[in-house]
Parts: C-alpha cells; structure tokens; sequence
C-alpha cells in the first residue's frame, strides 16, 4: 500500500482551475519528485495536500485515512510535513525557535530536544547561530532552517518545494545531499524541483506535470534520458 | 517642580489605564489586522463584571479580601464576552473586505453599550463602584506629592500585567504559536498551529488586561457607566498607535506616553490653550505628530513583537 495516494484531484482558484485531476502515489521510503515549469500546478497540489488550500474534488489519502477535509494544524500532526517554497521560516524568530515550532505538535518535551540536536548536527551552522534572528540568514542558511524545521515535527513524509531555490550550485549539492540522507535515515520525501536533473537523479519515482496535468511518470532513470523530459525541463537537444 | 512631579504621577497613573486596554487593540491587530473599536465596551463590561460580582456575593462588604473576587469577576466578563464577539462576529468575516469587520465592531460597541443601558439594573444612569479598604480611600502624603491608592493600584496593575505578558510570548509554547501566527498565518498551520485558536488566545489575553482597567477605572473614578469605554477605548487606540500598533511593548510605553503628555499640557500650558477642556486636543494633537513625523509608532513594528 501507498503511503501517500492522490486520486484525481482537481484544485481551482476562483474560476481558474490549476489541477486538473492528477493521480500519483508515493511508496513508504521513497523520493519521489515533481518535476515541471512555473504554472504546472506543482506548489498547489502541496499546498492542497498540507491542507491549506481545499480541492474542489478528487481524494488524498495518508496512510490509510483519507486528508482532503483534515484541517492543515491536524494534517502535520498524521506525520505529514511541508516544507514550503521560498522557505517561509519566521525571520523575526531565533533559529531555535523556528525549530521549536517545527515540533508545535508535540508534547514529548524530552525528545524535542534530542531533535533539536539532531538538527544541529544534520545542519551545523543552525546550532552556531540558534540564538540568532532567522531573518538576518542567507538564502541557504534559511533553506537549511526551513528542512530542519519540517523534521522537527519528525515527519514519516516530508514534502519539500522547491529547495534548491534562487541557491549556488555548492549549496544546492549540499541540500540534495540531506534530502539523501534523510531517506537514509527513513523519512519519505515528496520533492518538487525546477532542477529538474538534481532532482530525478535521486528520485525513485517522478512526474512530469504541465499546465495541471501529469503528461510523464517513470524512474528516476527513465524520465532522466527521456527525451521530451530532456528537451523540456534539461536543456539538451 | 513639585507639580511637576505631582503631574508625573498622575501622567503614569492615567497611562496606566490607557496601557492596560492599549494591549487588547495591539494584541488583535498583531494577530488578525483588525481593529476592534469595541475593545473599550470589553472594558467597560469589566467594570460592569466586578461590580456584579461584588453586588451578587459581597454586597455591603468593603475588606481588601473581595478585590481578588472582583478582579476575577471582571476578567471572566470581559474574555467571555471578548471571546463570543470574536466567534460569532469576526471570525465569520475573517476574509471578507476590510471594511466589513470595522463596521462590524462598531456595531457590536452601540449593542454592548445598550445591552447594559437597558438590562443592567439601574445602568441608565451612573453608577457607584464598591469602595474597597486598602485601594480606595484618604490619598497619601509623600513627602510634597499626594498619592492616590488607586493610582497605585493601577500602576501596579500594568508593571504586573506587563511581566506576565512578557513571560507569556517569550517563555511559552502559546505565546511562541502567536508570535507565528502574527508573521505568517499559513506557515504558522503547517507547523501544527491551530490559527483559530491563537485568535481567540489573543481576544483572551486583550480582554483579561481590558477587565483589569475596568476595576482600575471603578476604583479610580467611584464610579462606571455604560458609555465609559468610548473615550477610554479611543485613547487607548490612539496609545497603540503611538507605540506601533501590533507591538506589545509599544502598547504599553505608548499608554504611558499619551497619559503623561495630557497630564503636563493640562498643567503647564499656560493660557486660553491649557487646562482640562484641551487636554484631549493635546493628546490628539501628539498622535498627529507621531504619524507624521514616525507613522509606524515609538517602537514600530507591524506584527506582534517583543521589542
């Protein structure tokens, strides 16, 4: 069984429709990626699946209970976290406090802080700094933040949007080289990219969205040397 | 220079006051953008609360012992009221034009103002407030200053008020969640924040410190009237915008602020301008000039804040 399953979900702002009935699912442990231009409907069917934003039909299920009415406070408590684009982590916040709120849901005083640790060990630069205003941090720094925070609410699914973001290139390694081992470490991952080679070379699974609907899924391997994934989001000819 | 200091005194004592019911709009507005113009009636309720209180269990008691009843009395009124209006009248406006919820709040202010005009007994007109041993009575002599007990009762209402409010955003799980929600209301949800309620938490907290003036206000005054939360909320509105509204500190210095310049424009202006009458042209006149000069307020900010 899927850990995450998504049935024909339609989502629509207002009038205009930006899902169109997509079906995907992610399996228990793997990376799965979303891959597609602006516009895709990639942000919306997370938004949608975190809760924030209501489908105008279609079903999402997360372990075997159906999420699509479950309120978005509700949904991270499941164990789904959402880690969401542009990094939105509270600058006016310390760092610790940040992570902090990552773990809002929980009450298990004691292993916070184990996670908080565990934090500061995945991304060393967060412990130096905790006591810092997240604010004054660079772009990667808050990426950092941003994931550290999604795993505090240690999370059996993580959806990261578009981490590698407005990032330099050694920055985003170091960034694809976490989401590795947060796998490793057992944490599904549902990632959506515009780096669409960084993204299907360790993803298990991927799907192509464009304009609303999902033209393309396969391996990470196949839709890396398919060629409309090579012409349209690669940059090869 | 003795009324000056005398002036002081009663600057900080008015401030007090102002600050106490400054942090229910600044609490609001940090959390939700929305004023609540009938933050004053949450006020006046308070006042209405504990003279219930002592009226329905202490009746012709006067010993220091009732004021924690009263005080507890008036707390309960006011975040019960505070917490139903923003239930029943806010939130269903949550996402609706701006100007929807503002008219709203003046709509719900004439209904609270009526509601105990016409319903609590005797309210139509003023009414007196329980005179409490210990807070009320013979003002002290300190040294050339007269010291009013009430006005150290209100003083020490806000230096309490303000610690605990303190500890509460900055040392608490809650306040933590509010400082989330008044910086990013969607990010705050996927952290497992129930939005809801840190709305009604900030309502809460707003009317807990509006009740407290209220019985500040009864003792201070000897007596309350349904209409004593106009003036009273307008001030302390003008006191958050002073101090930045949405900033919690701000609230506070901005209350003292505004009590301390009308206390010394009554006193010190001299002629045809000076005294009483011009006091709230004084006070009007200093918002004015903050607007101009630093719209965002003394502290600043836009969002609930500790600064």
């Amino acid at each position: 069984m899927s850990m995450l399953e998504v049935k024909d979900l339609r989502v629509a702002y207002g009038k205009i429709e930006a899902v169109k009935g997509i079906s995907f699912t992610v399996g228990q442990g793997e990376v799965v990626c979303l891959i597609g231009t602006n516009g895709a409907g990639k942000t919306t069917t997370l938004r949608t699946i975190s809760g924030l934003i209501r489908p105008s039909s279609g079903e999402i299920w997360f372990e075997g209970k159906r999420i699509d009415a479950v309120p978005a406070h509700e949904i991270v408590m499941l164990g789904l976290a959402h880690s969401p684009e542009g990094r939105r982590i509270f600058p006016r916040l310390t760092v610790e406090e940040n992570l902090l709120l990552g773990a809002f849901a929980r009450n298990d005083h004691g292993a916070i802080k184990d996670d908080l640790q565990a934090a500061y060990e995945l991304f060393p630069i967060l412990g130096e700094r905790s006591k810092q205003p997240a604010g004054t941090f660079s772009g990667g720094e808050q990426q950092m933040l941003a994931m550290g925070r999604a795993m505090m609410s240690r999370p059996k699914l993580l959806m990261l949007d578009e981490p590698s973001m407005g990032l330099s290139p050694i920055m985003m390694q170091l960034i694809m080289s976490t989401v590795k081992t947060l796998r490793s470490q057992g944490t599904t991952i549902l990632l959506v990219e515009q780096n669409a080679r960084a993204a299907l070379k360790l993803a298990d699974k991927g799907y192509v969205l464009e304009v609303g609907h999902i033209v393309l899924d396969g391996t990470g391997d196949e839709l890396l040397v398919s060629d409309e994934v090579r012409k349209a989001y690669l940059g090869e000819d | 220079m003795d009324l000056f200091f005398q002036q002081l005194l009663n600057g900080l004592t008015l401030g007090s006051l102002y600050a106490l019911i400054a942090v229910g709009y600044t609490v609001v507005y940090g959390i939700v953008q929305l004023i609540n113009f009938a933050h004053g009636e949450v006020f006046m309720i308070g006042a209405f609360g504990a003279l219930a209180t002592w009226t329905m269990l202490f009746k012709g008691t006067t010993a220091i012992w009732v004021l924690p009843f009263m005080i507890v009395g008036a707390i309960a009124v006011s975040v019960t009221v505070a917490v139903v209006m923003e239930r029943v009248a806010y939130r269903p406006l949550r996402n609706a034009p701006r100007l929807a919820p503002l008219i709203t709040a003046i709509g719900i202010s004439v209904f609270l103002q009526e509601a105990i005009r016409l319903f609590y007994p005797g309210a139509k007109s003023a009414m007196p407030f329980p005179q409490i041993e210990f807070v009320t009575g013979a003002a002290m002599e300190w040294g050339p200053l007269t010291v009013r007990r009430s006005a150290l009762f209100t003083i020490g209402a806000l230096i309490m008020c303000t610690a605990a409010l303190w500890f509460f955003i900055n040392r608490t799980k809650l306040g933590r969640g509010m400082l989330a929600v008044s910086q990013d209301k969607d990010t705050a949800r996927l952290m497992g924040i129930n939005v809801d309620r840190i709305v009604a938490v900030a309502f809460a907290l707003g009317a807990t410190l509006a009740g407290i003036a209220g019985v500040a206000q009864g003792l201070q005054n000897n007596n309350i009237d349904f209409f004593m939360g106009f003036l009273a909320g307008l001030k302390a509105f003008t006191a958050a915008v002073l101090g930045g509204i949405g900033n919690i500190m701000g609230a506070v210095v901005g209350g003292l602020v505004l009590g301390i310049v009308e206390a010394m424009a009554v006193q010190f202006i001299p002629g045809t301008f000076g005294g009483s009458p011009w006091k709230d042209v004084w006070a009007f006149a200093l918002l004015i000039i903050v607007l101009v000069f630093r719209p965002q307020g003394i502290l600043g900010a836009k969002t609930v804040d500790r600064a």
